[in-house]
């Protein structure tokens, strides 16, 4: 129980996906425009990210190695097509401020990349447990950026107006470069407090994190350029 | 006509940049913009795939699942036929035309799951595009990424040098920084419509 415990708890805070790993930038940035699509945002990745971290689990003993990835792929794009479909009908709204997000869940790397880092090797309720934290952990820093995105850039907040800022938004924070911005500072705050606690910064590892890792050139290049 | 295709090509790369306007292709756009020449290197192969991947998954689409019904099938078929012509590719390029493969080679893999390509290939189907139309917005987010990433290359090596205060080192800086070349790109409003005319 106390495992299940950490599992969980390690997606929140400590190894928060978008604000200590730097995972799924995209959808962080494209869907904060207002607290609602990243609230939606949150919620399905969330979904699809349990759904499959489940199936996987269970099937991580009859996929082959070899083509593990492809698999993977598979099942998680069932589960974002099953998302897309129940979005569509019940949630019509939500289906257009999402967008092209929506389907794009696919290729988000934080699903992809607990499959490969944990599902493929973990029990079922383990595996199920640490979706379940890590997309905690996504719509939590994604209510964030939204929240602060939509109070300053449209005076709302779930949209009821915010007292001052209603008469006055400040429109470049829903902007592009708004999210830019909104996401740097937020990440210089982060790692302020991380360091307090004496933990490392957060850096871009994209890379480290992403499940193309082994077999990329690029990585293989810059280790023999750092050997 | 002429005219329409030109006016998707230059809202693709200028007022509906694919990085900077759309945040698809983030984790290349801040993970591989270090150096100059990679930039441009994984930019090249980026357009490369994005036009091959609209040529192939327009005929899927418009014959095989619009014709069946199966519009719900579009997700998992593109990232399937994408992931797959990318190690196709990769295989006839190290054995045929191996100077494009030096140069290319090594950014094939890393395309698969960029969110860039399978994003272009799902807004055309959106937009409702034909054959022409697809394939210039295609080859126009390639052209914009490839902006982007080089002049963000260029903006990070002049960061470089400078003297940044502690707190916001690393990550924060390029964030505020790519914020910054994503607000010039706002000057292009309405550019594409007024050029026309």
């Amino acid at each position: 129980m106390a495992k299940l415990t950490k599992e969980f708890s390690k997606g929140i805070i400590a190894e928060n996906p978008v604000l200590r790993l730097v995972l799924g930038t995209c959808p962080t940035l494209a869907t904060t425009t207002s607290v609602e699509s990243a609230i939606g945002m949150g919620l399905a990745a969330s979904i699809v990210l349990v759904c499959s971290n489940i199936v996987i689990s269970a099937l991580r003993k009859v996929i082959p190695d070899k083509v593990r990835i492809p698999a993977y792929i598979v099942v998680i794009a069932s589960f974002v097509t099953i998302v897309q479909m129940a979005v569509k009908a019940f949630l019509p709204s939500l289906d257009e401020q999402l967008g092209v997000y929506l389907p794009l869940i696919v290729v988000n790397c934080i699903i992809l990349g607990r499959a490969e880092a944990f599902a493929g090797k973990n029990p079922v309720l383990a595996s199920a447990v640490d979706g379940l934290g890590m997309g905690v952990g996504f719509t939590a820093a994604l209510f964030l950026m939204g929240a602060v995105r939509e109070i300053f850039g449209a005076g709302t907040f779930l949209g009821t107006g915010v007292p001052f800022l209603e008469s006055n938004p400040m429109l470049i924070f829903i902007l592009p470069p708004g999210g830019f911005f909104v996401y740097g500072i937020l990440m210089a705050a982060v790692n302020r407090l991380a360091e307090k606690k004496g933990k490392p910064r957060a850096e871009l590892r994209g890379c480290e994190a992403c499940p193309m890792a082994q077999s990329c050139a690029i990585r293989k290049t810059d280790k023999e350029a750092a050997e | 006509m002429t005219k329409e295709l030109f006016s998707i090509l230059l809202t693709a790369i200028l007022t509906q940049n694919f990085v900077l306007a759309k945040f698809l292709g983030i984790c290349p756009f801040l993970g591989v913009s270090k150096k100059l020449n990679t930039a441009v290197g994984m930019s090249a192969a980026v357009i490369f795939v994005m036009a091959l991947a609209t040529a192939v998954t327009y005929p899927i689409n418009k014959f095989l699942l619009v014709k069946n019904d199966l519009e719900y099938l579009q997700t998992i078929v593109f990232i399937l036929v994408i992931a797959a012509l990318v190690q196709l590719v990769e295989i006839i390029l190290k054995k045929y035309i191996p100077a494009l493969y030096n140069a290319l080679g090594i950014y094939l893999p890393l395309i698969t799951t960029n969110c860039a390509v399978l994003g272009v290939v799902i807004l055309n189907v959106d937009e409702g595009y034909n054959f022409a139309q697809s394939m210039f917005s295609s080859v126009g987010a390639g052209l914009g990424f490839m902006l982007a990433m080089v002049m963000f290359a260029g903006v990070r090596e002049r960061l470089e040098s400078c003297d940044i205060p502690k707190f916001m080192q690393g990550l924060p800086i390029t964030l505020v920084a790519a914020s910054l070349v994503s607000v010039s790109f706002l000057g292009f409003t309405g550019i594409v419509e007024n050029i026309f005319a």
